[in-house]
């Protein structure tokens, strides 16, 4: 197969789906409050742009806050339980408790407890995005291998030496693996945050919207905010996946390519 | 230069992984501890290294000082090197660690480099290298403290046949050249034979020293054909027999 063709391939299906789309609910007369088709969609996206790209960017700012809180709060704690056992024994069965509980549970308790919504949001995408990168980092702190370990004891290195040049650099792999799925999960717990402040009168992000359209039957508008978050949730995911490849690359290291022996 | 005596390393789960093994290490030495797996080798190299503590018997370094750090180089199994540095950052660790600065480093780097056969190789990171260069870079961090001991536990057990022949034949003159004392854990009896001036016998369960056996080969690319060498392997095939048996 023409790899020209292998490329732009994910293109041509997306394209033809969408004039399929189009063609059978204008066939069918399906009406547009329960399926619009892609041109009801863009024409809905094009009635308010303002609005809708305002609760994107709200909704990007908490996920974007949020992730950067999950991060900041995974490898504080990871390097706590890697420094101490004590502290391993204390924050892990916490930690636990927090990823298994559904946020959808937690949000309105956390809503009334925080009060300012900005805040309250955050605080229920960062309870959402936190495990992965903490989890993550605390196995890559731990994944340099013994002998390394026993390497660094016998030329007498200090504990912040083991840090710095062994434990940390071992942990970037697997930090940055982590953060990735953190990225996508900051945004799946500002968007159900959302919905629960959204259900309670506090207009925000792209959730809300949807919620609103949902009322209103305005379901053009509401794929509309869909697509929106779609692709809020690839361009982070694409972007977290470059940041990974370059952090790598800078240390001849990528996820796909094993150089040979020259 | 060293005093081994009785010494005794039982683990948490109450293996006796060694008893009463009692050895001395003049300096200069080269000697290879050699036997099946579990006979306490490794666990014998771990002591004297520092990294295990024995629970019966004592080390009596001479001078009664123990080696400070970088006066004892240990080659693992595995290079075990840093994976995302080159073999020049690889090489200059043991040194950072001690405070050395890279500018004051950078002689000694690229000479411990050169010594193994990688000069060019400096920027090359473990990915870009053999199994064989992998090992020369881990031999290349022993050597640039210019250690007094270098323990080396199966280093080249998981290299092909023909590196591992280069290698032993390169260890030789490394040794030849540096001077320094070598311990040299195998389980091969070709290795041990061809490489140490002493082959240290040890057997398992419990792990102890059975029998020891000197050399006076002088191993050379041609060793290998000698009639000596294949008398000094019969030698130890056969003790290593009885020494088995009675076990």
């Amino acid at each position: 197969m023409n790899p020209k063709w292998m490329r732009f391939a994910p293109s041509l299906f997306g394209l033809l789906s969408l004039a399929a789309w189009e063609a059978a609910v204008r066939l069918a007369g399906v009406p547009v409050y329960v399926l619009p088709g892609p041109l009801a969609i863009i024409a809905a996206f094009f009635a308010d742009p303002v609005g809708l790209l305002g609760s994107l960017a709200s909704t990007l700012i908490v996920t974007v806050t949020a992730l950067m809180t999950s991060a900041t709060l995974g490898v504080a704690l990871a390097l706590a339980m890697s420094a101490s056992r004590l502290a391993r024994a204390a924050i892990l069965p916490w930690a636990v408790v927090l990823q298994v509980t559904p946020i959808v549970a937690i949000a309105p308790l956390v809503i009334i407890w925080v009060g300012d919504p900005f805040t309250s949001l955050v605080v229920c995408a960062t309870i959402v995005a936190f495990f992965p990168v903490f989890a993550n980092t605390a196995a890559g702190l731990a994944s340099a291998p013994a002998e390394l370990n026993d390497l660094f004891r016998l030329y007498g290195a200090s504990r912040r030496d083991t840090l710095f040049l062994l434990r940390l650099p071992a942990a970037l792999p697997y930090f940055l693996a982590g953060l990735r799925i953190s990225g996508g999960l900051a945004l799946v717990g500002a968007v159900v945050a959302e919905f629960v402040a959204g259900s309670g009168g506090f207009a925000s992000g792209l959730a809300y919207r949807i919620l609103e359209s949902g009322y209103r039957l305005q379901v053009a508008r509401m794929f509309a905010a869909l697509v929106l978050l779609s692709l809020t949730g690839i361009a982070i995911n694409v972007g977290l996946g470059a940041l990974d490849e370059a952090l790598l690359r800078r240390r001849g290291e990528t996820h796909n390519t094993r150089e040979s022996v020259p | 230069m060293l005093t081994i005596s009785s010494v005794g390393r039982r683990f948490p789960d109450g293996t006796v992984a060694l008893r009463d093994a009692s050895l001395r290490l003049e300096s200069g030495d080269f000697i290879a501890l050699l036997g099946p797996s579990g006979c306490g080798k490794s666990t014998l190299l771990r002591l004297i290294s520092g990294l295990d503590r024995p629970d019966a018997g004592r080390l009596d370094w001479d001078g009664g000082r123990a080696p400070a750090a970088g006066e004892i180089g240990f080659v693992f199994q595995d290079a075990t090197l840093l994976p995302w540095a080159t073999a020049e950052d690889n090489v200059f660790l043991p040194l950072r660690l001690r405070g050395v600065s890279r500018q004051n480093a950078a002689t000694d780097v690229r000479s411990a480099l050169a010594r193994v056969g990688l000069a060019g190789f400096e920027q090359s990171r473990p990915r870009q290298l053999s199994g064989g260069m992998r090992m020369r870079v881990s031999i290349a961090r022993a050597l640039v403290t210019r250690p007094r001991l270098l323990l080396m536990d199966e280093p080249f057990a998981a290299l092909d046949e023909f590196t591992r022949h280069r290698l032993q034949q390169d260890l030789i003159a490394l040794w030849q050249s540096i001077g320094c004392t070598i311990v040299f854990v195998t389980h091969s009896i070709y290795e041990a034979a061809f490489l140490a001036r002493r082959v240290v016998l040890m057997t398992p369960r419990p792990g102890r020293i059975a029998c020891e056996i000197a050399s006076t080969l002088v191993p050379g690319p041609e060793t290998r054909l000698e009639p000596g060498y294949a008398a000094l392997v019969a030698d130890i095939t056969h003790a290593m027999g009885q020494a088995l048996e009675h076990a």
